[in-house]
């Protein structure tokens, strides 16, 4: 199948309108984008959105069920749930940016070099891709952030490892099949070394299906985020962290449901607007795409 | 056949290989020397500067980390993966005594999700557009996207707590008494298969839905076959590869899954011994888990890829 070189030809605006107009006809794509705009807006404002300060104990007030003054009730210690999770968005969202950064770099870089030098390369690359992909992700990133100690920084190291396979493994399979174009092989022949053929040539290529998998990913790695704060993996106790938010108030099921039930329901929605944007975008891009993203 | 699967079994094993390398340079070149765990707190201010060095060298870890490595490896394959400071046991005997527990939630969860989300996608493809198709688009949307988690709490409030029709948590061995531990595994099953039966169905629909445009489907509908006989065995076993692909990645989420399955519902499993490990900084015990689970899902991805050959039979020469 061949490929249109970016490079050669810039988007055109009529090109990016026909894929604004994929990606804003279907209502869950749009819906996901507005919840997506407003958790960075949300994340950004949190000081002046939260009704409360979040770390503020109130040990007057503890176990509010919800009323008008304190929306979503309060928790054990008697800070405000709504606050916290306010500013909880600032948690699951550096932490989503950053590890993706991780693993997109780091993994664009390995498929780039293994599909790029081909034969003993490619086979040791990718075998240790392989052998990363044989550990599930939540166990890999349990295991580094033990050894690197807590803390958010070794989570987000963490997950940035344990998610870098899939863009090795779509960075590799791109690069090979750019190869077998011909511009690739007439930059060969007009003497292109091989940074430039990569940089030139190979990486803008491979873009549309990497922003799509970047989107994707974002919200995958929230969820294993919450997942890791949700095992005491990760922010340290004062701080807001949904998955953190949803064990402390599990203690609380029987008499305070809310507790856990409202953080649970801000990562679902945020996870569901992620994937959404994902799909459309990549029904936007690059519908040969679907099934393999 | 039979070289394309030497093929692949040697490059499992090469896989494998790797994987234990990654454990073991994790363990052991990360900041923590390794002869403190050894060594319990009370040996340590007591024990002098020579006294550890013994220790060193009674361990072998005085040697270069190649040998260390080989060493570590060749007791791993016969089965010793060392001691468990906190279990005070052989980490073997006690990752054995939970492997079941998992494996019995983690395979029940795998085997629902191919039953029910590749139906759900062939149904939800060939009834493109209609009410159940958006029905189930919309549902497999919402199960890749819940945290398992969260789901499990729900699940308790709503089954347990709230109606009162299942046990809260725990777990009964089948063969101790069958009708409570199928009461006690109902709830974390669900959580369990809920991603895989929503990411199996998502992709059995679109891979079918770019089957069924294809010319062989038109020329055997022109045929007059019949609807049934187009969907399974024209489309549907075309259509599997991906699906199947997709299942051997599955399996992995299913056991990183457990993990937070096993600790909502309170269960004796792998998982919970994993993030106890963790907790308590029992280095062996987790080594010994993350080796063990690496194996295993190499294997069912070695299985999954050799059914490629019986799935699609141009494989086996490519």
């Amino acid at each position: 199948m061949q490929r249109t070189d970016m490079t050669e030809t810039p988007l055109h605006a009529s090109e990016f309108r026909r894929i604004m107009k994929v990606l804003f006809s279907r209502g869950v794509v749009v819906f996901g984008i507005v919840v997506i705009l407003a958790l960075f807006v949300t994340a950004i404002f949190a000081p002046w959105i939260a009704p409360y300060d979040p770390y503020k104990l109130d040990l007057n007030q503890t176990l509010v069920q919800p009323c008008k003054e304190h929306l979503l009730g309060t928790d054990a210690l008697g800070r405000d749930t709504l606050s916290r999770i306010i500013f909880g968005t600032r948690t699951s969202l550096m932490v989503g940016v950053v590890a993706v950064c991780i693993a997109a770099s780091v993994g664009m870089t390995m498929g780039l070099i293994a599909g790029y030098f081909g034969r003993w390369v490619h086979a040791i690359i990718m075998r240790f891709i392989d052998a990363l992909m044989a550990f599930p992700v939540i166990l890999l990133a349990l295991v580094i952030a033990v050894l690197l100690g807590g803390g958010l920084r070794n989570v987000m190291i963490a997950l940035g490892i344990g998610l870098l396979p899939a863009y090795a493994r779509l960075m590799c399979g791109q690069v090979l099949s750019v190869k077998e174009n011909d511009y690739f092989l007439a930059g060969r022949a007009m003497g292109a070394g091989n940074l430039r053929i990569m940089f030139r040539h190979v990486v803008p290529n491979c873009f549309p299906p990497l922003i799509v998998l970047i989107t994707m990913m974002m919200g995958l790695t929230i969820l294993a985020e919450a997942g890791l704060s949700f095992l005491g993996i990760g922010i340290e106790p004062p701080g807001a962290a949904w998955g953190a938010m949803v064990n402390d108030g599990y203690q609380y099921l029987l008499t305070h449901p809310i507790l856990s039930f409202a953080p649970g329901f801000a990562i679902m929605l945020v996870v569901f607007s992620f994937n959404m944007v994902g799909d459309g975008l990549r029904d936007a891009l690059d519908p040969r795409l679907r099934g393999v993203l | 056949m039979t070289t394309y699967i030497i093929r692949r079994v040697i490059q499992s094993m090469l896989v494998l290989v790797m994987v234990t390398m990654i454990v073991f340079l994790v363990m052991r070149l990360l900041p923590g020397d390794p002869i403190y765990m050894l060594i319990t707190e009370d040996d340590l201010i007591q024990s002098s500067e020579e006294k550890i060095a013994a220790l060193r060298h009674e361990f072998g870890l005085d040697k270069p980390i190649p040998v260390q490595y080989i060493n570590w490896f060749s007791a791993a394959v016969c089965g010793d993966l060392g001691v468990s400071i906190i279990h005070r046991g052989k980490v073997a005997k006690e990752i054995i005594g939970r492997l079941p527990i998992t494996l019995h939630i983690g395979l029940l969860a795998f085997i629902i999700s191919i039953v029910v989300g590749i139906p759900l996608g062939v149904v939800s493809a060939v009834r493109r557009g209609r009410w159940l198709d958006t029905g189930v688009t919309l549902l497999a949307n919402l199960g890749i996207t819940i945290p398992v988690f969260w789901l499990g709490i729900l699940m308790i409030y709503f089954f347990a707590l709230y109606l009162g029709i299942l046990p809260v948590q725990g777990y009964t061995s089948p063969f101790e008494d069958f009708w409570m531990s199928t009461r006690k595994i109902i709830m974390p099953v669900f959580c369990l298969s809920v991603f895989p039966i929503a990411s199996a169905a998502r992709q059995t629909r679109s891979s079918m839905l770019e089957i069924m445009r294809q010319d062989y489907i038109r020329t055997a509908w022109a045929k007059g076959l019949r609807e049934r006989l187009i969907i399974v065995r024209h489309a549907l076993k075309n259509a599997l590869i991906p699906v199947v692909t997709l299942k051997g990645l599955m399996f992995r989420n299913i056991i990183g899954g457990s993990v937070l399955v096993e600790t909502v519902f309170n269960i004796p499993g792998m998982g919970r011994l994993a993030v106890d490990g963790v907790i308590s900084h029992d280095y062996a015990i987790v080594q010994g888990i993350v080796l063990l689970i690496a194996t295993v899902v190499l294997v069912v991805n070695l299985v999954v890829d050799l059914s490629y050959g019986w799935l699609d039979p141009r494989i086996r020469y490519g």
